[in-house]
């Protein structure tokens, strides 16, 4: 897995609450077989309008996005399906942070094993920084792994949490499965305690 | 009191027996009983093995089938989707090559991921059960903790047969005194989310007790555990009770035998104990509750079939606000409508929340002897082979086709319409599933979700009836 230590990059807004990975993603983008490649599907249908051509008005889509790897948005971001499409389809988009005040826990944890940094800050945080991304555009803001700082260079900066262990797997890039690995002897004990596979 | 005597939870029994290795500050590395594996978010997983060497560890505890894509047409047609071919086939290449127990379709055994689990006695309870699914909260029905996971976690499963998890809080959901008459499963579950909304349950497991849900079936606890990721949780749960056990008795993965008695002794341990504490408990009144029909595009935005569609100024805080404006114009609604004039044009009655033999059971009775609505398509689409064949050996095919409804095989269909069964952009759709998201039964579509009873009745009517009223 990628790591992610600290990252300097362009913020786009969305002032959305309840993103759900369907719009993440849509289904019939779900049927290919690769890890790679969902980029160019992601928020398909905001992106465009009906007869394919591109929608101005999504914030996606706007001069001042260009670029961007910072997705701010509202409370309930990832919402609904497992689909690990959803951060592999940011990912690939350009996206490595994002910022609001929730998540559902699937897209959560599944933005962990994908080198990708969910930033949890509170409301008021969150509304502040809409609003200095409407004033400043582009908005330029820093996500430090290491000191667990979001800052903008001009006046904001909060302290955000990790749970420790998930951090140090992110800082260092670590592979879940081989993690669990060093502990087969545990599986092992477990499983012919309990009958298993005798 | 020693740590052994300490009044536990359901779920604090099963994650208890469940740990392989705990250590502070880091995820505990938890045993799986059993994954389930689909189509759509197997490939990567198993692809992952390859490239590092891995095998399955315990292929005897995966078993896959294919329900996401599959046409619910013809099966003796082609695939006419060459993509949705190439994912299908890929899982039985990769089932095959890994030793795994693969449903196929042709397969009278073939359906919906959660549906045929627990019908052919795989779910149990005390069990953890994975999948790649987000609607795995469903076996959580039989005492199981059950949850949706991420592809790459469906890869460490194959790999270790373990998770690495960080322990949920616990959330008690309570209903006192029995549901009213015409009032269903998927009533209680759209009520309890619109009133903890679809974040209400995030970083939870949640189990649900009281009065009103000592005379479900099995069937209608699959429909509120289906639902407990519409609230944000992970699993939800309901504890095992002479219904589990008469419900799995004589399946064909079941105990049987010696091996019977004793998993029964081990399940009646499972419920929670008098005194042992939830981290959240909150108590609702089945009598508040009525007939719900959502309105906007999360199921949180809900109401009663007897309300009228809000309006933004009707919340006070400004997400909401927002929110409700932004679905109120996807939904083509102007906001105070009174719910029984929404006309429709589609009725889908299926999907892992309601395409079992008793939903289709509940719709017939209510469709049984009448016409669909000129004006609308409606189709009804088993959960699996099993409860095609056992639907129709007691007629109910036929009285949804003398009705004029489209009788299919089974799948996932047009709860996503990843398959060719969707909506068109602008149509309006009574649906028995889970989710009224944006464009998920089709782009444009706008989606309310439903009890089968309702949307048998809406069907007949062609618009939004209360099923009380009925006849």
């Amino acid at each position: 897995m990628k790591p992610f230590t600290t990252l300097t990059g362009t913020t786009v807004a969305l002032d959305r609450a309840n993103i759900d990975t369907d719009q993440i993603i849509p289904k019939q983008f779900l049927k290919r077989i690769e890890r790679t490649g969902f980029g160019e599907f992601l928020f398909w249908d905001w992106m465009r309008h009906d007869d394919g051509t591109v929608n101005e008005e999504f914030e996606l889509n706007k001069p001042y996005a260009k670029g961007a790897s910072i997705l701010l948005a509202r409370r309930n971001f990832g919402s609904g399906s497992s689909r690990e499409h959803a951060p592999w389809a940011l990912e690939d988009f350009g996206f490595r942070v994002v910022v609001a005040p929730s998540y559902a826990d699937i897209f959560y944890n599944n933005c962990f094993k994908n080198g990708m940094l969910p930033i949890h800050l509170s409301e008021e945080q969150v509304e502040e920084l809409f609003q200095r991304e409407a004033k400043h555009r582009p908005y330029q803001l820093t996500a430090d792994l290491n000191t667990c700082t979001l800052s903008d260079g001009h006046g904001f900066s909060a302290k955000f949490e990790v749970e420790p262990f998930r951090r140090h797997c992110l800082l260092n890039g670590l592979d879940d499965i081989g993690l669990t690995l060093e502990h087969e002897s545990k599986i092992t004990a477990y499983e012919t305690a309990h009958g298993i596979g005798v | 009191m020693s740590a052994a005597a300490k009044p536990r939870t359901l779920f604090e029994k099963i994650w208890d027996a469940h740990v392989v290795h705990a250590q502070e500050g880091r995820q505990t590395i938890l045993y799986i009983d059993l994954q389930l594996v689909h189509e759509v978010t197997s490939a990567q997983a198993f692809e992952g093995l390859r490239l590092a060497g891995r095998k399955v560890r315990r292929p005897e505890r995966t078993i896959a089938t294919a329900d996401h894509n599959v046409p619910t047409t013809d099966r003796s047609l082609p695939i006419a989707d060459p993509i949705s071919k190439q994912q299908i086939d890929t899982l039985r290449n990769n089932c095959q090559e890994f030793g795994i127990t693969h449903y196929d379709m042709g397969d009278v055994r073939q359906g919906i991921v959660h549906v045929i689990g627990p019908e052919l006695g795989y779910t149990q309870p005390g069990m953890t059960i994975v999948c790649g699914d987000s609607h795995t909260s469903t076996h959580g029905a039989f005492g199981a903790l059950a949850f949706g996971i991420g592809t790459s976690e469906v890869e460490h499963v194959l790999a270790t047969q373990t998770l690495l998890q960080y322990k949920p809080k616990t959330l008690e959901l309570r209903t006192d005194g029995k549901l009213g008459r015409g009032v269903t499963a998927k009533d209680l579950v759209l009520y309890l989310i619109g009133q903890i909304t679809t974040d209400g349950g995030t970083g939870y497991c949640l189990e649900f007790t009281g009065e009103a849900l000592k005379g479900l079936t099995m069937e209608n606890r699959m429909t509120i555990c289906n639902m407990s990721i519409e609230a944000g949780a992970r699993a939800g749960m309901i504890a095992p009770d002479q219904t589990t056990f008469d419900y799995l008795k004589g399946r064909p993965f079941a105990p049987a035998g010696a091996a019977w008695d004793k998993a029964v002794a081990y399940w009646k341990t499972l419920p929670t104990d008098p005194g042992a504490k939830y981290d959240k408990s909150l108590v609702f009144q089945a009598a508040d509750i009525a007939p719900q029909v959502t309105w906007g595009t999360n199921p949180g935005q809900v109401a009663a079939i007897t309300a009228k569609i809000p309006r933004p100024g009707d919340f006070s805080d400004p997400t909401d606000q927002k929110t409700t404006a932004q679905s109120l114009e996807y939904m083509g609604l102007a906001g105070g409508e009174p719910i029984t004039d929404l006309k429709l044009d589609r009725v889908f009655i299926g999907s892992c929340t309601n395409a079992r033999i008793e939903d289709l059971r509940a719709a017939a009775e209510v469709a049984k002897g009448k016409k669909v609505s000129g004006h609308v398509q409606a189709m009804v689409v088993p959960g699996s082979g099993q409860v095609k064949v056992q639907a129709e050996s007691e007629g109910l095919d036929k009285i949804f086709k003398e009705a004029g409804f489209d009788w299919r095989e089974a799948g996932c269909s047009m709860c996503l319409a990843m398959n060719p069964d969707k909506l068109a952009p602008g149509e309006r759709c009574a649906s028995t599933s889970n989710r009224n998201f944006e464009g998920r039964q089709g782009k444009g579509g706008r989606t309310h979700l439903v009890s089968p009873a309702m949307a048998a009745a809406a069907a007949v009517a062609g618009h939004f009836v209360d099923v009380r009223d009925w006849e």
